[in-house]
């Protein structure tokens, strides 16, 4: 059980510089996930605190102590990569034991220990195989086991389940979920999808071009975004932008006006605040997407009940939503809260 | 997995495989044919005429304290090789494994004497260390000691040792650092969290995760330093002092061409011969049985 704290963590390779100053205060068993487009530095800022990446300036504390200068294997982490990277040459077992062995802990405790974590992940008819032998669920499984048999006091999840199919993403989703909660130990999750953010978190941080855009309960940044970005980034279908001078009512004190799609709706050419033109939509089933085109060359994305009428392409259409879930952005794409 | 491809006749196979089977057969089946039938004759000084022995000359061979010694010296001949090409070698390889900046420039300095004849290889070698004029043997007699490989069996050894390691090393290095390229560098890292050090990390992951090309190296340099190596021993020592340096190869040539007994180098040929086939019989067993990721 630790606490993580980053304090204006920055990194340059050569002299570009990746990650502008980084803030993040994280308490005993929280869960944490990153997310943010590839490229925004996030895997970078997971690296440095596993010890993989040097720090160019700024603190990183475990449990109060700066280690900066330790070493990976000094800092009491466990990490998963992304392509899990097991031992090939090494069985189930052997993988999972692997920190213990080094460490010098007893034959029986190592025995104990894996035993445990292997009943704990369903691995415990796959001990005597090789990686090779295994599926992509089960290597994930490995991965995981080799981390908690050490019981580190923090964990550090690099984009774990990206290389799994969309089923079993799901799956080991709520595993690791499940399992986190019932350890409680403080996570670091770094991840590119932000359903597995949302669903995950206690908290989450959205990165983008190397700065924490936001930080805050997944929830509470889906309905208050700090920024353009994270209005764009989080919620699927995304956020509508509309310029503010192509309203109805022109906005004032503001350059955006974003609507989430399932704010707006669809109402009689003339009226509401848009109008457009269909250009397809989506019948999902529950929920139907329809797409239109703005005056103003937007797209524009509206999330309706399955049971509500469709719309054929060609349609002139007005777009109304209520005026209190407007998100207003300035030019720089930073929030306008004043209304 | 594989892919074969099905041919309506026989003709256009046979031939697609004509100019192997040629070559092969040419260069070859014929002499080691030739080598064999040889082998069972004593053919007088002028080579007017041969008379047939059977097994003769390999009885002789076996009973010949000189050939035994020569298997020997051999064995820590192509040994000292091996060892030192290839551990030097993977030194290099590891350091520059972890060198990022210069990387291109640093392979292509070390991959030079690769290119170096190993003939040109003895004599730059015999040059350095000859015993009148030699740059390195005149500041060793600087430093109070006699080198003179010419008298010297240990010298001896030593030299053609060195100089036969030293064009080997870079083939070596080349193999070793495509090998630890291949290990993935997040398992490397995972061994690290995992409270690996350097030399732990090196003795549990990377040593065992090199090991195809470990053993592929092994086989290739044990066979190099059995035949390719004459061009250097021919140079520097010419077998000497007292055969001390006569390894197999060298003998064959020695005993045919300077001792004129072409039906005991014949034999010896044979015995060479199937030696090889047995290392390559090692090679290919090990070298099938890969480490799989």
């Amino acid at each position: 059980m630790a606490t993580l704290k980053l304090n204006s963590v920055k990194k340059r390779f050569g002299k570009t510089e990746v990650i502008h100053g980084v803030d993040i205060d994280i308490a005993e068993g929280e869960f944490i996930v990153i997310v943010g487009p590839s490229g925004c530095g996030k895997s970078t800022l997971l690296r440095m605190v596993a010890g993989l990446e040097t720090v160019t300036a700024g603190d990183i504390e475990i449990s109060g102590k700066r280690v900066n200068d330790l070493e990976p294997m000094d800092r009491d982490i466990a990490m998963v990569f992304q392509n899990y990277a097991l031992y090939p040459h090494m069985s189930v077992y052997e993988n999972i034991s692997y920190g213990l062995r080094i460490a010098g802990v007893a034959k029986d405790e190592i025995a104990r220990r894996v035993a445990t974590a292997a009943n704990m992940l369903q691995l415990d008819a796959h001990l005597k195989r090789k990686p090779r032998e295994l599926s992509g669920g089960q290597r994930q499984r490995v991965a995981m086991g080799r981390a908690i048999v050490r019981k580190p006091s923090v964990f550090l999840f690099d984009e774990p389940l990206s290389n799994l199919d969309a089923k079993l993403r799901v799956q080991m989703r709520l595993e690791i979920k499940a399992l986190q909660k019932e350890l409680g130990i403080t996570s670091l999750y770094v991840t590119h999808d932000q359903v597995e953010a949302m669903t995950l978190a206690d908290r989450m941080i959205v990165m983008h071009d190397g700065v924490a855009d936001q930080i805050g309960a997944p929830l509470d940044v889906y309905a208050n975004p700090a920024t353009q970005f994270v209005a764009g980034f989080i919620g699927s279908p995304a956020t509508n932008f509309v310029p503010a001078t192509s309203l109805a009512t022109p906005r004032s004190g503001c350059a955006t006006v974003g609507v989430r799609p399932e704010h707006a709706r669809i109402v009689h050419s003339g009226n509401g605040h848009a109008t457009g033109i269909v250009t397809f939509s989506e019948a999902l089933g529950a929920e139907t997407l329809i797409h239109l085109a703005l005056p103003s060359g937007e797209q524009f994305t509206v999330r309706q009940e399955g049971s509500m009428p469709g719309r054929n392409p060609g349609e002139h259409c007005g777009i109304d939503w209520p005026p209190a879930s407007e998100i207003h952005f300035d030019a720089a794409g930073q929030r306008v809260t004043a209304r | 997995m594989e892919k074969r491809v099905i041919f309506k006749g026989w003709l256009l196979p046979l031939l697609l495989l004509m100019p192997q089977v040629i070559i092969t057969a040419v260069f070859f089946f014929y002499p080691a044919g030739q080598a064999i039938w040889q082998s069972l004759f004593i053919p007088d000084p002028f080579g007017l005429k041969s008379q047939f022995v059977g097994l003769g000359n390999f009885e002789f061979l076996l009973g010949d304290p000189y050939y035994r010694a020569s298997f020997v010296t051999t064995a820590i001949f192509s040994g000292l090789v091996t060892i030192f090409s290839m551990g030097i070698a993977l030194y290099l390889a590891l350091l520059a494994d972890r060198l990022i900046k210069g990387a291109g420039t640093y392979r292509t300095l070390l991959i030079w004497p690769y290119a170096v004849a190993p003939a040109v290889a003895g004599v730059l070698w015999l040059f350095m260390f000859n015993t009148r004029v030699g740059v390195v043997s005149w500041y060793l007699g600087l430093l109070g000691y006699d080198w003179n490989h010419v008298l010297n069996q240990t010298e001896a050894m030593g030299l053609v040792v060195a100089a036969s390691s030293w064009g080997r090393i870079s083939y070596n290095f080349l193999f070793f650092l495509a090998g630890l390229q291949a290990i993935p560098r997040s398992v490397i890292e995972a061994a690290a969290i995992d409270g690996a050090r350097f030399w732990t990390r090196f003795r549990t992951i990377v040593w065992p995760l090199l090991s195809p090309t470990t053993f592929f190296l092994l086989v290739v340099n044990v066979v190099y330093a059995f035949f390719e190596t004459f061009g250097v021993i021919h140079t520097i020592t010419g077998g000497g002092p007292q055969q001390a340096t006569t390894i197999l190869v060298y003998k064959v040539y020695s005993d045919g061409f300077v001792g004129q007994d072409l039906g005991s180098s014949a034999a010896q040929s044979v015995i060479l011969l199937l030696v090889v086939g047995l290392l390559t019989v090692i090679q290919f067993k090990f070298i099938e049985r890969r480490v799989h990721y």
